[in-house]
């Protein structure tokens, strides 16, 4: 038992001015998340429900077991991001427990845009599958879509990364034992048939349903044969002609009722990865986080305070603690499932990338997940550490951290700059899962860094060409150098693009943890078998 | 001497006595019925023996089957309760012809007690007063109501034979006397097979006051004072207290001795209890029960005695070991009857399987089931008595309201919670109080639905014990959004929604159609649930059977069940009506259905033969065949129309 000692005055006046900064920027994500919760505008959503079907948030609702956390995925997805507002991307994503499972559920959006796929709707329909794929969690698409979103088809259509990629993925899912199921409660046009067709099981709701490769005005179109699209598709052409669906529902409800039983019937077994502790409360309330953080992110602080935040009883076995000391490692648990964590408190030395380097290979030999907690402006620069080789111990510590097979996350928790963002475990290192605070910032460099650099390359460049440069143009070039990457470094301008998996309040970081590391440190018992060739 | 004792009855009568001839160190032998052969009775006794299916016809009111079994274990004596074969004077005999040891008084005794009429001549000749009223064997309808217009309404009807209060009618007048009787009789066949009737003068404002009496076969006879049962709902005892609150020193002398009288004018040996109906300080005979009492116990406390022990002196022939001036009273005793009934469905019977009983520890209770214990339908609904016993009356009634709101039992509805209600009511407080007094504050007794017990089965299925895995804490979590939820409850037979937002500070808002409500500071530990409601706190224990959860909260529990939409609640989405079709090639064997036939789901209207197979065409849903296009015999190619149905 090592109990983290919290040094925090919660009655100092910063404290109380950092609780009051950070609230305010989780206040502003909720209110953020509690707009885009509503889906497309009132007219769309009206007229949804006009037709007798549930809101998607209704329906995921529905299809989860009472009182289910739900874990979702790219909540801001798609936030100005394009001319029109596509509320989640235009389809939820997210792990909910369905019959006592956690299941991977993607419900298209029809009140927005039709629940057409963007770039971004499509981004975020992979992600969702690349994480059942990984955790072994069974899908249950809810769709009701009206396939791609024709303007943007170049950017929707044909990349490996892009629609085809969902029913490669179905096909693969299927194959490693992870049930595929299909609720059709609305649209199934075009490739979106191949949504249910590709399903192990697929449910369709009777006169609302409909999967076809080509609707009523594409078959005039084609053929001049005149067709309603219950008979060209519905649901008792699909269940009881074409076979195409298996079970008919009489209305959402209903499917959703079907759905949950066929999650039930799927008879899944999982088994666990690591021992299993009772989980215990940390020590310290995470509230407190609120005012730990400093509203400068350049302002030091001791990341054992949010350590002792997050993991269990507030315990925490620190590795090399007189060694490296601006990166912090060590053991705990977080819902008693045993973690690594590695934590910045500083910036990287050689030191502490060795020390890091050591600590990831204990823990992949040891099978415990990794958790990174990033606060990096970067290795450090000089000559005196150039000349040392801290290119190659940061080298060391990127390949650990990119060849670690245990299950990795990451919270950034303040900046994201630079190499340091790859040692720690960045977007690019294939880590389970990745979330971001409110008060983050990611870019290749800080805004002030970015600006100096390029106003001396600037300056530079002109003064060879015998120009002259004003103060304040200067200045003002910097200024817009900084504002640009304070837009883009910008956590809700990161998880509108899917750089992440959401933007999480601090105080649910132990929750959200909690929930992915269950889900991440168990394997899926896959009956063995196969079959001879079907001639079909 | 008596060395075994076979029981003849079961529940808590049963286990009471055993309990007795157990510390007095007697064998004992239990009868059960198939319905109760894992009873608590059955596993308390050392031998027991079935006697019969659980309908008590055939078993514990089978007198040849219980014989048989006091010969199968060579008891030498019975003790049979009450109710069932207490008061049966064939049992008696058939007991003596078997050179068993009847504990209860002689069968003359219980004949001459079992006939209203012939007890109420008997103490009238005793000197005993009885209630103004008609006893005569001429039971002719017009004399019976000249008798009436004599006595004067309000007066009632009984049945001669009965008890309990079946067979009994009030009537107000003249005209409603006709009706009153015939119904009166009916019951009066029913329940006891002899449909003579009394007719007494109705008293308005009366208390059921009875006086416990013990004779020995050496002449002694005494009064153990006297009980106020007079909390009764429709005739049924429901709390007894002793001493009775309204009754002087003097009084109570004057009653005993009266009762003394009563018994002896029979001759009476053993327990037994003499019923005066009572208003102001006048007193009037009803019965003589010839038997233990169920409410013996206070009794029993106040005296410092186990009635029972001395049952079963006096049976063996042994003389009393107390003469009356011994006898003092010490303090007051109140008993109540807890039933496996539902309050709030006006008393119906409860039955199934008890998932947790707990009794509270500083009382004695007297119980006849105990956790995982089946409370069957065939029998009385009683489960046990909760008694208490202080110095004085309201120290009493206070022990036994603490009594009642530690007391769990889960898994049958029970009245434990309208119980407290009585102890808690103010006319029940004076003393005062008269048989009217459940009738009368029947509202304030069975109060309306308190939000309370939803609140906090909401909170349980909301939360979870501490150390549960992320995954298991059901409340709700959402990234960034309020942790709100739909229940689908169902309480009392009702269906609806309850609406749950978490807000951050861990508080719940439950909106339910009867409003809503702050829900914070849920803490929960095992069983136990602890929570603040609008500012208030609360307490309960919660147990989640199932779909159901159960909140006991001050003896009270509630059940609640949470639904979900399982697949068979929607109809069948097979297009009932329409077209059926002929679904392969083949000849029509038969045809079981003409145009105009109401048809039900499932029903095979014709037969189709194909491949050497028949197959039944069966009607999708329910419905009317308004058309048949085929005729037996008739070769139909796949997808013919064979008939028309409609909704």
């Amino acid at each position: 038992m090592a109990i983290l000692r919290s040094t925090i005055d919660t009655e100092d006046p910063s404290f109380k001015d950092n609780a009051e900064h950070n609230r305010a920027l989780s206040g502003a994500l909720r209110e953020l998340a509690g707009h885009i919760a509503l889906g497309g505008d009132e007219r769309s959503r009206n007229r949804h429900i006009g037709r007798g079907k549930l809101l998607p948030r209704d329906r995921v609702n529905g299809l989860l077991d009472p009182g289910s956390p739900f874990l979702e995925i790219g909540q801001l997805g798609g936030h100005q991001l394009y001319d029109d507002e596509i509320p989640s991307g235009g389809i939820i994503t997210g792990i909910g427990r369905v019959e006592g499972k956690e299941c991977m559920v993607v419900a298209n959006d029809a009140t927005v845009k039709g629940g057409t796929y963007y770039p971004i709707t499509v981004k975020k329909h992979l992600r969702a599958q690349e994480i059942a794929l990984e955790n072994h969690l069974p899908c249950v698409y809810l769709v009701d879509s009206g396939g791609a979103f024709l303007p943007l088809q170049a950017d929707v259509f044909p990349d490996r990364e892009h629609f085809g990629r969902i029913f490669y993925n179905q096909a693969n899912l299927s194959a490693a034992g992870i049930p595929q199921i299909a609720v059709v409660m609305g649209s199934c046009t075009a490739g979106g048939a191949y949504v249910p067709a590709m399903c192990d099981v697929a449910i369709i709701v009777q006169n609302q349903g409909t999967i076809f490769l080509g609707g009523p005005p594409l078959v005039k179109a084609a053929t001049g044969e005149e067709v309603d699209a219950e008979s060209l598709g519905g649901g008792d052409v699909h269940t009881r002609v074409s076979g195409v669906a298996d079970l008919l529902a009489a209305n959402d409800e209903h499917a959703l009722a079907l759905a949950r039983e066929t999650v039930a019937a799927s008879h899944l077994h999982y088994r666990s990865t690591v021992d299993v502790a009772e989980s215990r409360e940390p020590a310290y309330p995470a509230e407190e986080i609120y005012g730990i953080l400093p509203p400068d992110s350049r302002t030091p602080y001791d990341v054992r305070e949010v350590i002792a935040r997050i993991v269990d009883a507030s315990d925490f076995h620190e590795f090399k603690a007189l060694y490296g000391e601006t990166i912090v490692c060590g053991f705990a648990r977080i819902s008693g499932i045993p973690v690594a964590i590695l934590a910045n408190n500083g910036i990287l030395f050689s030191e502490s990338a060795l020390k890091a380097t050591h600590f990831i290979q204990l823990a992949d030999r040891r099978g415990v997940p990794l958790v990174f907690l990033q606060n990096i402006t970067g290795f450090m620069v000089g000559r005196r550490y150039e000349n040392e080789g801290i290119a190659k111990d940061g080298a060391k510590m990127v390949t650990a951290v990119a060849c670690a097979r245990v299950p990795k996350f990451t919270v950034m928790i303040g900046g994201s700059f630079g190499a340091g963002n790859y040692a720690m475990c960045g977007r690019a290192y294939g880590g389970r899962m990745l979330w971001t605070w409110p008060n983050s910032r990611i870019s290749v460099m800080g805004g002030e860094q970015a600006a100096h650099v390029l106003a001396t390359v600037q300056g530079d460049s002109m003064a060879a060409r015998g120009n002259d440069w004003p103060a304040p143009e200067r200045d003002a070039f910097m200024a817009g150098i900084r504002d640009q990457y304070e837009h883009e470094g910008h956590p809700y301008f990161a998880s509108a693009r899917l750089w992440d998996d959401g933007v999480i309040d601090p105080v649910d970081t132990r929750r959200v943890l909690g929930l992915a590391l269950t889900v991440a440190t168990r394997e899926l018992e896959v009956q063995p078998g196969r079959f001879g060739v079907f001639r079909m | 001497m008596i060395k075994t004792l076979l029981v003849a009855n079961r529940g808590e009568i049963a286990c009471r006595v055993m309990r007795t001839a157990s510390r007095l160190g007697l064998e004992t032998v239990a009868v059960y019925s198939d319905a109760d052969a894992d009873a608590l009775h059955v596993r308390q006794a050392d031998r027991a023996v079935r006697i019969g299916p659980p309908v008590a016809a055939s078993s514990y009111l089978d007198i040849e089957a219980v014989m048989g079994a006091v010969a199968a274990t060579g008891a030498d004596a019975v003790h049979p309760g009450y109710g069932f074969l207490s008061e049966n004077a064939e049992f008696a005999d058939a007991c003596a012809e078997a050179g068993c040891v009847f504990v209860g008084p002689s069968s003359s005794a219980i004949r001459a007690m079992g006939s209203k009429i012939e007890a109420k001549h008997l103490v009238m000749d005793a000197g005993t007063p009885v209630v103004p009223g008609y006893l005569g064997d001429d039971q002719d309808p017009e004399v019976l109501s000249e008798k009436a217009q004599e006595l004067g309404f309000p007066l009632l009807i009984k049945a001669s034979a009965g008890g309990g209060g079946r067979g009994m009618r009030r009537v107000d007048d003249a005209e409603s006397f006709g009706a009153a009787l015939d119904g009166a009789r009916r019951e009066a066949t029913a329940a006891f097979g002899d449909d003579r009737v009394l007719l007494e003068r109705l008293i308005q404002q009366p208390k059921h006051i009875e006086v416990q009496v013990l004779g020995d076969s050496h002449g002694n006879m005494v009064y153990l004072f006297e009980r106020d049962c007079s909390t009764q709902r429709r005739h049924q005892k429901v709390v007894e207290e002793a001493p009775a609150p309204t009754v002087s020193d003097a009084l109570r002398a004057t009653m005993g001795e009266a009762a003394v009288r009563a018994a002896r004018a029979i001759d009476y040996v053993g327990a037994g209890t003499v019923e005066f109906i009572m208003e102001g300080e006048d007193f009037y005979f009803m019965e003589m029960n010839t038997r233990l009492q169920v409410e013996h116990p206070v009794t029993e406390a106040i005296l410092g005695l186990d009635l029972v022990e001395l049952q079963l002196q006096v049976a063996a022939g042994e003389p009393l070991p107390f003469a009356q001036e011994d006898l003092r009273i010490d303090g007051h005793a109140i008993e109540v009857r807890v039933y496996a009934e539902n309050p709030k469905r006006n008393f119906l019977p409860s039955s199934g399987k008890l998932h947790r009983v707990a009794w509270p520890g500083d009382v004695r209770v007297d119980a006849g089931v105990e956790t995982s214990s089946d409370v069957p339908v065939h029998y009385d609904p009683m489960m046990a008595k909760v008694i208490a016993h202080a110095p004085e009356r309201s120290a009493a009634i206070t022990a036994l309201r603490r009594a009642l709101r530690r007391t769990e039992i889960v898994g049958v509805e029970h009245n434990v919670g309208y119980l407290a209600n009585i102890l808690a009511h103010p006319e029940f407080a004076s003393g005062t109080y008269t048989t009217g007094l459940t009738a009368d504050a029947a509202a304030s007794l069975s109060p309306a639905d308190d939000p309370m017990p939803l609140l906090l089965a909401v909170a349980s299925l909301v939360t979870v014990p501490a150390g549960a895995g992320p995954w298991e804490n059901t409340d709700g979590f959402q990234l960034n959004l309020p942790h709100a939820q739909r229940l689908r409850l169902r309480r009392n037979r009702k269906n609806f929604e309850v609406r749950v937002v978490r807000s951050r500070d861990g508080v719940y808002r439950v909106e339910s159609p009867d409003g809503a409500a702050d829900v914070g500071e849920i803490v929960r530990h095992d069983h136990r649930i602890e929570a603040r409601v609008d500012g208030e706190p609360a307490r309960a224990s919660v147990y989640s059977i199932g779909a159901n959860v159960f909140i006991v909260r001050d003896g009270a529990t509630e059940r609640i069940e949470l639904q979900s939409a399982a697949v068979g609640d929607f109809q069948s989405i097979a297009n009932p009506q329409g077209n059926i079709a002929a679904p392969m090639p083949g000849s029509i064997s038969a045809v079981a259905v003409a145009a105009g036939d109401h048809v039900k789901a499932g029903q095979t209207l014709m037969v189709l033969e194909a491949m050497k197979m028949e197959h039944n065409i069966v009607a999708p849903g329910d419905g009317k065949v308004t058309t048949v296009n085929v005729v037996p015999g008739q070769r139909v190619d796949e997808g013919t129309e064979l008939l028309v149905l409609e909704d």
